[in-house]
């Protein structure tokens, strides 16, 4: 009897554990905050140190902190590279309504555009397009997938 | 559709109206099918190449999609042809109804065709074998090729003599044909018959199309195209597969559907991140603001009377339908309960409304009363949305998405429908995967 207990507690910690560990590693990879993506795993360069993309809380546009650091960047970018245009492509996640999705997207694009005009890029060089959730990055049904699908990406045309 | 689809010659020979002891209640779910016999209609041995097999197995062909036709509504249960107690051309004549009976049928179809000089003929005969008497029967006359839409139009006659209410089996299914990778799908506009035969892809697939819409007498189907990587409302012919964009508008436009005259196109226009819903009148091109917020209007839906319109909108934050009159003015939200809402479909019938339910991660398909009472949730999944209904109001078809692994894999997306008693839910045959299906009215209306 108490050696069977024992044996039973015994697993019973192991197993603990093993939860427990699942759930920091979980942490650390998962780069979400709030459920807007922080991670770099999506993230393409327009040029060293500039992320091309920003993403966004789920039904949301409003730019987080993070957002606006990286679109400042594109603006100085930009602001160097005086003949490039760019294309901003909104995106939603998987979970939505289709057509909702596609009006979502091309909200997120506009707050992008409308941040970077404020910091002095002409709205003549950036056009937007939404996609809605038909291009997905991640193709993958999980909560981490939709939060780096939720996104808009900054794309050079010329 | 070619003109000769539709002028089908139609004439009676005669129809009995009496009291008939069979009848199909279709408002509720029906657990206890009716038992009927579809008898393989006999071919007339004048028939011309009636030595061809595809001639003669005409007549067991057409009585195998009534039953499919049948067994798909859940309120009819086709018996087998094995028990079968009299051979065709006689049972036409006239049957034995008492030898019927013993097989436990209560209704059967009889029938005899005929091809002569490139002409189709065809007649049937609906017996109610309780009363032992004819319910019905009908004769037409069409091109050979059409022998598909004989039976689609046999069945809808049928099931309108035994239920009281509006067939839906010769109708065309519009949707998204999709294929490759989930996040490279190639997608192309499709038109299949109801019963998932005669699929042709009206698109190549070269660039992003969603949404179709077909107009109130089939010919025309308006749809949202990412063509030269525009996303634009576009209007297509179907017969003679001309396209041209809808109206001149500097910025995405989506989500079309006709007015139900058919005269304009409803869809929404996006602007600086505000979309709101606008309609174009086809002729005289004259374009109409119709939501003025900045808010997300959209997936817009007229009454059949085309005195109302109802919408989704995130105007109080997250996505609600709304009801107003078509000029945009009495604005008033229906929907209260708890999650979002969205894609509105008003009935044929004009008395409920359709939609998607969005709560705590799982997707509803659903109905409610055109003032948002009477909620009834049909179907719950992990992905489905965008109902259209059946041109009866009875059936509505919309698609369903799966979980997704690691690489996209598991991913499939396919057309469902289900009665609005929340019975009979199955998934529609399609050669590929398929999204954003649109229910034509009846073809032979």
């Amino acid at each position: 009897m108490t050696l069977k207990s024992n044996l039973k507690n015994i697993l019973l910690v192991i197993f603990a554990t093993f939860i427990l560990s699942a759930c920091s590693t979980a942490k650390k990879t998962g780069d979400i905050d709030g459920d807007v993506y922080t991670g770099k795993e999506t993230v393409e360069y327009l040029a060293a140190g500039v992320p091309d993309r920003v993403f966004f809380a789920t039904n949301k546009s409003s730019l987080t902190t993070a957002s606006r650091a990286t679109l400042r960047k594109q603006a100085t970018f930009l602001r160097k590279n005086k003949n490039l245009n760019v294309t901003i492509e909104g995106h939603a996640d998987e979970r939505g309504t289709r057509e909702y999705n596609l009006a979502l997207g091309e909200r997120r694009a506009n707050a992008a555009r409308d941040y970077l005009m404020t910091y002095g890029i002409s709205g003549k060089r950036i056009s937007v397009i939404s996609y809605g959730k038909e291009k997905p990055v991640n193709p993958k049904s999980s909560p981490l997938a939709w939060s780096q699908n939720r996104r808009s990406v900054t794309v050079k045309v010329n | 559709m070619k003109k000769i689809l539709l002028t089908f010659l139609f004439y009676f020979i005669f129809l009995i109206k009496s009291f008939a002891l069979i009848e199909v209640d279709i408002t509720r779910g029906n657990l206890d099918p009716l038992p009927i016999a579809v008898s393989p209609l006999h071919v007339d041995v004048k028939s011309d190449n009636f030595k061809d097999l595809k001639v003669k197995e005409l007549g067991e062909n057409i009585s195998e999609i009534i039953e499919k036709n049948f067994k798909n509504t859940g309120l009819f249960n086709p018996l087998k042809k094995d028990a079968f107690v009299q051979k065709p051309d006689i049972a036409h004549l006239k049957p034995r109804f008492e030898d019927w009976r013993l097989i436990k049928a209560q209704a059967l179809v009889t029938g005899k065709l005929l091809i002569k000089n490139e002409k189709l003929k065809v007649e049937f005969r609906l017996w109610d074998l309780t009363a032992a008497q004819e319910m019905t029967a009908l004769a037409f006359t069409t091109t050979p090729s059409n022998w598909r839409r004989v039976a689609h139009i046999i069945s809808d006659k049928i099931y309108e003599r035994l239920t009281g209410e509006e067939g839906y089996f010769d109708t065309r299914i519009i949707y998204v044909a999709e294929s490759g990778p989930k996040n490279q799908r190639i997608k192309k506009l499709a038109i299949m018959d109801q019963d998932g035969y005669n699929t042709k892809y009206l698109t190549l697939g070269n660039e992003l199309v969603l949404t179709p819409r077909f107009n109130p007498t089939n010919q025309m189907v308006t749809y949202m195209s990412y063509f030269r990587n525009m996303p634009r409302v576009y209007l297509l012919d179907i017969e003679t597969g001309t396209q041209e964009v809808v109206g001149n508008f500097p910025g995405m436009t989506f989500a079309p559907r006709f007015s139900p005259d058919g005269t304009k196109i409803i869809m929404s226009f996006a602007k600086d991140g505000n979309s709101d819903i606008y309609t174009m009148d086809l002729e005289s091109r004259v374009v109409e603001r119709i939501t003025e917020h900045s808010s997300i209007d959209t997936s817009p839906s007229f009454s059949p009377d085309g005195k109302f319109i109802a919408f989704n909108s995130d105007r109080s934050g997250l996505q609600q339908i709304y009801v107003m009159r078509s000029d945009g003015s009495n604005v008033k939200r229906v929907t209260f309960g708890k999650g979002i809402y969205g894609t509105p479909v008003w009935s044929p019938r004009g008395d409920l409304i359709a939609f998607t339910k969005m709560h705590k991660g799982r997707f509803y398909i659903g109905v409610m009363r055109t003032d948002g009472t009477g909620e009834r949730l049909l179907t719950e999944n992990y992905y489905q949305e965008a109902p259209s209904w059946s041109p009866n109001g009875r059936v509505l078809v919309f698609y369903r998405e799966t979980k997704a692994g690691d690489k996209g894999e598991g991913f499939t997306a396919k057309l469902w429908s289900i009665d609005i008693t929340g019975y009979n839910e199955r998934k529609l045959s399609t050669k590929t995967d398929a999204s954003d299906p649109s229910w034509s009215s009846l073809l032979s209306k």
